[in-house]
This record gives C-alpha cells, structure tokens and sequence, in this order.
C-alpha cells in the first residue's frame, strides 16, 4: 500500500505566485533626458508586454533620432560638472543608488520577472542583488581610481552611449552605468526594445538618488535608437548583444578613434570529464544552458561529454530536464520561464528546426505548456556532428547540443573550435587537469565544476568574436578612462 | 693589387625563422638595393607561421620568454652599425624583457567574490598580433610595437618601415640569433596598399597595432578589424608601455569552488 503510493508520488508543486500587488506600474513610462522623464519628440509610444502572457503591461516612450540626440546633448552639458566633483562625492551617488536598489529589490524583480519572462527565483536572486553589488562595488572605486591603472594619468572620456540587450535589462544596466559613473563620465545607456520596465525604474532610483541632471539618461528605444546612439558624437560606446551588430557598431565607428567595448555572443563549451562527480556536473549543465532559458550569451551550449561516461550523463541530464518546472515565470517555483519574445521564439524554433534536418537527434521535454505566451520546452540534441548549425551558432534559448571526446586534448580542441571564446565550463575532481584544460581554454571565464558565476569584483568578457574589452573589477574601469594623459 | 669588393647582402623578408625572397619574385629598389616587395601570399605564409608559433611561445613561461627578449637586446646591442636610435631600442627591449613576469601582477589578481569560490584573473596572449610600423625611425618605430606584443606572449606579423625597410630587415638577423623560436617574429617588407587588407583582414590575425599614424590607413584597419572583432591599438611613440601591453592581451576569469 505505501510502496503504491510512493510509486505515484509526483512533483507537483502547489503554485506559489509572487505578488503583482507589489510591484505597481505606471500606464505610461517617457524618457528619462536631462533628470527628467519627457515625452519622445520625434519617437513613438509602444506598449511593452509580459512574454508569459502577451498582455499589456504599460506604454514606453521609444527614442526617436532628435531624442537621442536631445539625451547627449544633456549628457554632454552635465559631463564637466560631474567629472569635476570629489570622487567621494560621486562615489556616495553610487552607493545611494545600490542602497535603493536594496530598497525596491522586490518590486524590481518582479517588474524583471513580467517584462521579460525570467523565473522570479532568478530575477530575485541573481539579476537584482548582482544589480545593487555591481554598484556597490564600483562605487567605492570613485575615490580610489589612483591605484586602479598602475599609476598612469587618467581622465574620464567624457558622454559614453552604452546599448544593452533585453537577456537581463537591469544587471547589464548596472554592468554598464556603474563603472561609466565611477570614472566620471555621464551616460546615455539604451535599454532593449522588449524589456525596457526595470531601467526605467532605475532611472527614477537615480532620480530620487538626486545625481545631477544629466549625468545619467535612459531612452528606451528599438535598434534605430542604438543606431543613432553608437553613431552620435559620444566618445566612447559599450554595446552587449549579439556579434552580427557588435561588428556593425565596430565598422560604424572605424576611424573615429571613439572607445568601444563589445561583450558578444558566445557559443561555450561545457566539458565533463569521466571523472567528474557527475551528479553535480549534471546540476551543472542543467544550471549552464536552462538558467534564464539559455538567454544567456555565455550559456554552456555545447556539452562535451568524454565518451566514457556519456550514456550515464545524458541518462542523469534527462531525468533531471525531465524535472524542470516549465510555466508561470511569476510562481517561485519556476525553473524555466518563458521566452522573451515572439521574434526570439521564432529564432529559437528555426534553428531547432535545422538541427532536426541536418540529422541531429531532437530529445524535447514533454511538458504542458500555458496557451499564451512564448514558451520553449528544454531540449537536447544528440549526435550532433562538429559543423552543424546548432554546434556552431548562437541559438540563444533552452537548447542544448551535445557531442563527446576521448582525450582532454580533443576536448580543449573541440572547444576552442569557434569563432566565439566567452566561457566554458570543465568538470573533473582532478585538480591539475581542470586547471591545465583552463589554462589552454580559449575563453574569458572558466567555471570548474561550477557554472553561471558572476561577480562585481571578477572580471568578464571575450576572445575572438566574443568581444573585447571586460566589465568586472578593476578591468572594467580601464575602458572608461583615457590613460597615460 | 685591386680593392676589395664588399660582399653586398641580399635582403629577404624574415619569415617562420628563415629569411626567403618574396614567393612572387618581386622586388623594389630602395636606397639601391632590391628590397623584396611582399605579397598577399606572403602575408598568409607569415600569419600561418605566426599561428603555429603561438602555443608555443605562449607557454614558455614568462621567465624563460623574459630571458629570451633580453637575449634580443644583448645581440642587438652587439651590432656594429650603433647609433642613439638603436641604442634606445635596445633599452626597450631590456624594459619589456622585465615584464614578463610582471604582467599577471599588475593586470590580473584574485577576485574577492562574494560567495565560496577562488576567483582570479590572469592576463593570457591575445594570440597573432599584425603590427603595422612606422616609416620612420625605421628601427626604434618597429621595435616600440614588436616588443610589448612579444613581451605579452603573442607572436608577431610586422609590416616595416616601407621608406627605410634595409634595417628592420636587418633586425630579422638580429631576431635569428637570439633564441626567438622561429615563426614568432616575421617580418615583412612590402607596399602598404597591398599588405593592409590581406594581413589586417585575415581571420587569424587577433589584434592589430596599427603604428602608422595616418588616417585613412586607420579607417581602412578598423573596418578590416570588424570583420572578425579584432582588437586594434593605435598607441603613439610616447604611450607608456603598460597602456601598449593591455590591448595585447586577454583577461581570462577562473572560478573554482572552495570547500566540499
């Protein structure tokens, strides 16, 4: 009788929704140019909606070109102010800001949760406390910028245009205006088209933060927006997203001599080996390409499993994606939100859709998906050969291809076989070969035995194609300053 | 009893170790001499060398490659043709020498993260780095931007002086003797306009340090660069040496987890 009970004992999860209550939005957000939220001149005003439901959840003003160029003029006008006050000073705007992060941490990550589909366990837990340490951490270099680049003469650049995607729109925010400020330059940071909410709210945290007006403008926009902004009379442009555009900007400013720092797409391996404690590794991998549905440019996309213990892990992998929560991005159960939008979706689906034709096997998790919205079940592709589509590009969701090795020679060759070099993973309990197989890796971040780590005081950024240039640490200060007077 | 004829040198690009005329046979005169005019084939030949060269060098430790840039200084500084400008560029070599093993101090650390995990990052070589040098000085301009390359661990395609290019060639000899692993410095002699676009726009090339200080060169570099995201300097004669090596190298972050 028990064992008949044990038998059908399910996972079900009574639902546990975080509250909307407490994250109330505005009908309508504008511009935030010159301290003050303004209606777009030449822009337009769209509605920005929740991915997991395809409903409404508030107007947003779209840049238009006189906009963008209205946010540098005021940047431009409040730069030699902001530059010129004690660094202590400008240091305390910045702790200001990460105390009020703190302060509205719960409304922010729901604000995330709905405006861009991510589980609120991960809003909550990564994107919005990451948000406040990066300034946090950053704001306590203001001061101390003397000790940061070996004793060189530094000075800020002066307006910096930054454009952000929409994978995690406050955390790269923060990524991008922290060390921008602490160097003592002012911003015109572009958010993404779809999740355009929480930069929104932490252009009103700046507000109430009191920063000079100027200093920090946010004007959401589409690409033209980005466009425009990269293309502006800014003197330095930090640009995340996708490697097709980050090459466009790098072209567009060809012989303007304008700083640039580019944080791509990526395409990273993670790598077991036999012996690895592969429970955790499977954690690993699960944590490597599902964590906020592979919308992640360092997602671990390309396991390499070592032949001897493939069969095992892809066993234990499917057991565990089989196990993932797929639904309600707002329930704190959720393991697997939805996908952020109907074009990434269709993206998604089209490459899934090559894998299929060009003879990898698709293994899809069955699982009940909500009628509205973009969802993507966890997927994993087996026998996947080296030159297909889905091992060689960017897919950007819940997909994970897997091929294996003999010898960690073939793994760190397999690896390093991309056009990309942003991370990779390398499971093993053997010490000197996880940080042999580091060393020859050809990635900015190596995670052994963990993955999807990040932190304010560690650096992060690519090889190759992945981009140049780091955000983290005292790295990330560099890209900031003019050196050497 | 008649004078002695000098023994006139034929002067070879310094390619994977060994000094060979231009694959297309084509040579300019300069100065009276038939300077070997470097192809787009040649440039391949160069990157190539320079790829397979890089492992290598890359993980010599930095001791061992310090020893090494300070062997190319002491013959350098053994040459008879001395002059200030050649006596500067042996300093150089002896300052980058003694960076090294100074780099991961300097650029990389351990990160105090916030949660149970060693954390650190360390400087690594970008890879193969094109350098275009200065016409002039022929010799010090060429060695300002081989050296820090060298010094971070890349290997080295070099486009010398095309005005002046008889000593930077010489420098090759210099390089031959000095215990540079073949393949990690190769220099070419040529025409700009025909190197540029084969050497800046090959996809194996990693960073470019255009040193050419013209401005059309520098739009024509950068939109090569973009092609495959390269990383471009464009340091001038008085950027100080940390502010060169930086663009030369890549910031690798490892984490490992600490406890059980």
């Amino acid at each position: 009788m028990a064992t008949v009970e044990r038998a059908a004992l399910r996972w079900d999860y009574a639902p546990a929704p975080e509250s909307r209550d407490a994250a109330p939005l505005k009908p309508r957000y504008d511009l935030f140019i010159g301290g003050s939220f303004v209606a777009p001149t030449d822009g337009t005003v769209v509605e920005t909606r929740n991915p997991a439901t395809e409903e409404t959840l508030a107007e947003v003003a779209f840049a238009g070109p006189g906009d963008v160029a209205a946010a540098v003029d005021a940047a431009r006008g409040a730069a030699d102010g902001w530059a010129a006050l004690p660094a202590l000073e400008r240091g305390k705007y910045l702790f200001r800001i990460a105390r009020l992060i703190q302060e509205r941490a719960r409304e922010l990550a729901i604000v995330e949760t709905l405006d861009g589909g991510k589980p609120i366990r991960e809003s909550r837990d990564v994107d919005v406390p990451l948000a406040a340490a990066h300034f946090f951490s950053y704001a306590g270099w203001a001061d101390k910028l003397q000790y940061a680049f070996g004793g060189r003469a530094y000075e800020p650049r002066g307006v910096v245009g930054q454009v952000v995607p929409w994978n995690f729109p406050l955390l790269m925010a923060a990524w991008k205006l922290a060390p921008a400020l602490a160097t003592g330059n002012t911003a015109v940071l572009k958010p993404a088209e779809t999740t355009p909410l929480t930069a929104l709210l932490l252009a009103e945290i700046v507000q109430e933060a009191g920063l000079p007006d100027g200093v920090v403008n946010i004007i959401p926009g589409d690409g033209s927006a980005g466009a425009a902004l990269v293309r502006s009379e800014v003197d330095k442009v930090a640009f995340t997203g996708s490697t097709a555009v980050g090459k466009e900007i790098q072209r567009a400013l060809a012989g303007t001599g304008r700083g640039l720092t580019l944080e791509l797409g990526g395409k990273s391996a993670n790598i077991v080996f036999e012996d690895a404690a592969l429970d955790q590794a499977v954690e690993g991998i699960i944590e490597g390409i599902f964590f906020n549905q592979g919308h992640v440019c360092c997602a671990g996309s390309r396991l390499l499993l070592q032949e001897s213990v493939a069969e095992e892990v892809v066993r234990k992998l499917w057991a565990r994606m089989e196990r993932l929560r797929v639904g309600d991005p707002l329930d704190k159960n959720t393991d697997v939100g939805a996908i952020n939008s109907a074009e990434q979706l269709a993206r998604i689906t089209e490459m899934v859709e090559a894998g299929e034709q060009q003879g990898a096997v698709r293994r899809s998790v069955t699982c009940a998906l909500p009628d509205a919205g973009y969802w993507f079940p966890p997927t994993m592709f087996l026998d996947v050969a080296p030159a297909n589509r889905i091992a060689v590009e960017e897919i950007f969701g819940p997909v994970v291809s897997v091929t294996t090795f003999r010898s960690p020679a073939e793994a760190v060759e397999r690896a390093n076989n991309s056009a990309y070099g942003l991370a990779a993973g390398v499971w093993t309990d053997n010490g000197a070969k996880a940080f042999e197989v580091a060393s020859k890796l050809r990635a900015g971040v190596v995670w052994q035995n963990t993955y999807n780590k990040f932190d304010p005081t560690a650096a992060f950024g690519g090889y190759k194609e992945s981009g140049f240039g780091r955000e983290g640490g005292p790295a990330g200060l560099a890209p900031y300053v003019r050196l050497g007077g | 009893m008649s004078a002695r004829q000098a023994v006139a040198k034929t002067y070879k690009l310094y390619l994977g170790g060994a000094f060979v005329r231009s694959e297309s046979g084509r040579t300019d005169p300069i100065g009276g001499v038939n300077v070997p005019r470097g192809s787009r084939k040649d440039v391949r030949d160069a990157v190539k060398a320079a790829r397979a060269a890089a492992p290598g060098w890359a993980k010599k430790t930095a001791y061992n490659r310090g020893q090494v840039l300070y062997r190319f200084a002491e013959a350098l500084e053994s040459r008879s043709d001395r002059s200030d400008e050649i006596d500067e560029a042996v300093d150089l070599l002896v300052h980058y020498a003694g960076w090294t093993d100074k780099l991961a101090a300097v650029m990389g650390g351990v990160n105090p993260v916030a949660a149970p995990f060693l954390s650190f990052s360390s400087p690594e070589p970008t890879g193969v780095v094109a350098v275009l040098a200065p016409d002039s000085p022929d010799v010090l301009g060429l060695v300002r931007e081989i050296a820090p390359a060298l010094a971070a661990g890349n290997t080295v395609v070099a486009v010398v002086s095309r005005t002046k290019p008889l000593r930077p060639l010489d420098l090759g000899e210099v390089a031959g003797v000095s215990d540079i692993p073949g393949g990690v410095l190769n220099l070419l002699s040529g025409r700009l306009d025909e190197l540029l676009t084969p050497l800046c726009g090959h996809r194996d090339v990693n960073a470019i340090i255009d040193a050419t200080y013209d401005d059309d060169v520098a739009k024509t570099v950068d939109e090569l660069a973009a092609e495959t995201v390269k990383r471009v300097s464009r340091p001038s004669p008085h950027t100080d040496s940390l502010t060169r090596l930086e663009p030369l190298v890549e910031l690798k972050t490892a984490w490992h987890p600490v406890g059980s």
